[in-house]
C-alpha cells in the first residue's frame, strides 16, 4: 500500500516543513504520493514532482481551496484517500487543524506529532511537553499521522520526475468563511528552520527592549523567538512563541535571554544543539539545560555581547 | 443560546512529570491534578458570553474516572450552570472522546461547543477538530478572540504565520488558546454554591459508542537527558566558547 502526504504551501511555494514531512512519510512507506490542494498552485505541484522521494503528485486546483479551510480540504482528501494506508501531514498549525477532521471521518485514531518511525505501525512521540517519550502502535487499517518536522531532515528538492495527475475538486462547504490573514513579514530566517534563534522572555521588560535582541539577531542572521510570558505581555507577536503550545525549534544555537525556563518553554527548544542562557537569576531552571550559562543582567550583557560579536573577524551565516 | 464546554483533568502544569520505572506510563499517585489550562480559558469565555447576555446557559462536561468530577465542580464554581460527568476507565483516545461528546451534543443540543486547543498530558490536539467532523460543524481552532454575531462567530486564530480571522456559522466548535482571556478564580462562596448545582452522571457504556483504544502504548520512557553545561564568567568568555569550542558562530 502507499502513503498520501498533504502538502502545505501558500499557492506559490512549498512550505519548508512539507519537505521534512516528506522524509518521514517516505520512511513509513516508500510509495509516497503527495496531494497538492490549492488555487492556481501549478508551480507548487511542479516543484513537488521534482522531489526524488515523491512517486506521484495529485493536483487539485480550485478557488475554494485558496485559504486551506479544513471544511473544504477534508472532503477532497477523503475522496482521494481510498487506496492509501497512510495519510500524513506535518504537525504545525496547518496539519494540527486539518488532520483530525480527516481522521474522525475515516474512523481512525490519529497518531500526532511523531518524532521517529520505528516500524510501519509503531512510532515514537513526545507526551507531557516532551518530559516523556511514548512508543505507540497504531492498530487502525488506515493510519492518520502527523510529523514533528524538526525531528526529520528536509527531503532533497531536485532530481525527481514524478507524474502530476489532475483531479476534480470535491463539494464546497459553506460552514466557514475566510476573512483575513495577518502575516508578519520579515527578512529574517524562519523561526522553525533558522540555524540560530535568539529568544526573549519576561525579563526583557518591554517590547521596546527587544531591540537589544534584534541587534544581535541581525549580526548572527538569527530568527527571533519568545517565551509565552513575553507574548502574553504584548512585547512581541504570537508567531514568535517557542514552546509546548507554540513552535518547536531545533537550531544549532539557541540563546535564551531573560527566560526562566518553564517546562512549557523547554518543550519547544531543549533539542537545540547548543543552548545559551542569559539570566540574572542563577537558580533559573533554564540553566539546567544550557551548555553555556551566563548569570548576568541582560541589559548589560546584551550590549556587551554585540560588542564582542563586532570584534570577531568572521561570523557564520 | 447554549454553550457546552468540555474540560479534562490532567497533571497540573507546574508538576515536573516523572516516568514510571516499569515504562507503563507516568507517575500520577499523589501528584497534583488540575483542569487542563486552555480548558479554563474555554469555560471563562463561555461564562463571559453568558454574562454579556448572548448566552443563556453554560454546561460543563468531563470524561474520565470519578475524580474527573473535580474539573466540572471547578467549572460550576466559576459560572457554569450545569455539569455532566461521563464515567470511563483507562485511556480514552481523542477519537473516543469526540464520539462521546457527539452523543452529549445530540442530547444537550448546544449552539456552541468550546474546549482547550490541546490537552497538556497527551499533547494530541485532536478532539475539537474530530468532534466538528463527526457533527459536520465548522471548526475554529486555536482561538485568541471570539466575537459572537447574530448567526455566526468571528474568530481570530493563532497560526504559525501570525493571525487568521474566519467566520463560522452557528452551531460551531471552538478550540481555545491560552491567550483568549484571563480565567477567573473561584471565590469560596461560589465554590460552596457550586456544590448545589446539578451534576449529571452518565456511564460511557450506556451511550452506545465504541471507545476501545486503537493505539497500543508499548512503552513510556524518559527522554535523553542533556549533558550538564557550564557557567561562564563573562560575555567575552561566552563568545570565545561559542566561536572556538562549540563552533556555532
Amino acid at each position: 500500500m502507499s502513503a498520501l502526504l498533504i502538502a502545505e504551501h501558500n499557492n506559490k511555494e512549498v512550505k519548508p516543513f512539507t519537505l521534512n514531512a516528506i522524509t518521514a512519510a517516505s520512511q513509513i512507506d516508500q510509495d509516497l504520493h503527495v496531494l497538492v490542494i490549492g488555487h492556481s498552485c501549478e508551480a507548487v505541484a511542479k516543484s513537488i514532482s521534482e522531489i526524488p522521494n515523491v512517486k506521484k503528485v495529485i493536483h487539485i486546483d480550485d478557488a475554494i481551496y485558496e485559504n486551506y479551510l479544513p471544511e473544504n480540504f477534508t472532503p477532497v482528501v477523503i475522496k482521494n484517500s481510498e487506496n492509501y494506508s497512510y495519510i500524513v501531514c506535518s504537525a504545525n498549525t496547518f496539519g494540527k487543524n486539518l488532520m483530525p477532521r480527516i481522521a474522525a471521518l475515516l474512523d481512525t485514531s490519529q497518531v500526532s506529532d511523531i518524532i521517529k518511525v520505528i516500524s510501519a505501525d509503531t512510532f515514537l512521540r513526545p507526551i507531557y511537553a516532551g518530559n516523556a517519550f511514548a512508543t505507540v502502535k497504531s492498530t487502525d487499517v488506515k493510519k492518520c499521522i502527523t510529523i514533528r518536522p524538526t525531528s526529520f531532515d528536509p527531503a532533497p528538492t531536485t532530481g525527481g520526475t514524478a507524474e502530476i495527475v489532475k483531479v476534480e475538486k470535491a463539494e464546497a462547504s459553506d460552514l466557514t468563511k475566510f476573512i483575513k490573514r495577518e502575516e508578519v513579514k520579515s527578512d529574517r530566517p524562519e523561526l522553525g528552520t533558522a540555524r540560530v534563534v535568539i529568544s526573549g522572555g519576561r525579563g526583557m521588560g518591554s517590547g521596546d527592549n527587544f531591540k537589544l535582541i534584534t541587534a544581535i539577531a541581525d549580526k548572527l542572521n538569527a530568527a527571533i523567538g519568545a517565551s509565552r510570558a513575553a507574548v502574553d505581555a504584548g512585547y512581541i507577536t504570537n508567531d514568535h512563541q517557542v514552546g509546548q503550545t507554540g513552535k518547536v525549534v531545533v537550531p544549532d544555537l539557541y540563546i535564551a535571554v531573560g527566560i526562566s525556563g518553564a517546562i512549557q518553554h523547554l518543550a519547544g527548544m531543549k533539542e537545540s544543539k547548543i543552548i545559551v542562557a542569559i539570566n540574572k537569576d542563577g537558580e533559573a531552571p533554564i540553566f539546567s539545560v544550557a551548555d553555556y550559562g551566563l548569570e548576568a543582567d541582560l541589559f548589560e550583557a546584551l550590549p556587551q555581547f554585540l560588542e564582542e560579536l563586532n570584534k570577531l573577524n568572521t561570523i557564520q551565516k | 443560546m447554549k454553550i457546552l464546554v468540555a474540560v479534562k483533568r490532567v497533571i497540573d502544569y507546574n508538576v515536573q512529570v516523572r516516568v514510571k520505572e516499569d515504562g507503563t506510563g507516568v507517575v500520577t499517585d499523589n501528584v497534583k491534578m488540575s483542569t487542563n489550562p486552555p480548558d479554563d480559558n474555554a469555560i471563562e469565555e463561555a461564562v463571559k458570553i453568558k454574562e454579556s447576555g448572548k448566552a443563556k446557559e453554560v454546561v460543563a462536561v468531563t470524561i474520565g474516572e470519578d475524580k474527573a468530577q473535580e474539573t466540572v465542580r471547578k467549572a460550576l464554581a466559576v459560572g457554569a450552570d450545569k455539569g455532566i460527568h461521563v464515567k470511563t476507565d483507562g485511556i480514552v483516545e481523542p477519537l473516543a472522546v469526540s464520539k462521546i461528546l457527539q452523543k452529549i451534543v445530540e442530547k444537550e443540543k448546544p449552539d456552541l461547543v468550546f474546549m482547550g486547543k490541546q490537552a497538556i498530558d497527551d499533547d494530541c490536539n485532536q478532539t475539537g477538530q474530530m468532534l466538528a467532523a463527526l457533527l459536520n460543524w465548522p471548526q475554529a481552532t486555536f482561538a485568541s478572540k471570539i466575537e459572537v454575531k447574530e448567526k455566526s462567530l468571528e474568530v481570530t486564530r493563532e497560526v504559525d504565520e501570525g493571525l487568521e480571522t474566519i467566520e463560522t456559522t452557528i452551531p460551531s466548535i471552538v478550540t481555545c488558546d491560552l491567550r483568549l482571556n484571563e480565567p477567573r478564580y473561584a471565590s469560596l462562596p461560589n465554590i460552596m454554591k457550586a456544590k448545589k448545582k446539578p451534576l449529571e452522571q452518565i456511564n460511557a457504556s450506556d451511550l452506545g459508542v465504541d471507545i476501545k483504544p486503537r493505539i497500543e502504548q508499548i512503552k513510556v520512557e524518559e527522554p535523553p537527558k542533556r549533558k550538564a553545561g557550564i557557567k561562564v564568567a563573562s560575555v567575552e568568555e561566552l563568545v570565545q566558547k561559542l566561536k572556538n569550542e562549540a563552533k556555532v558562530i
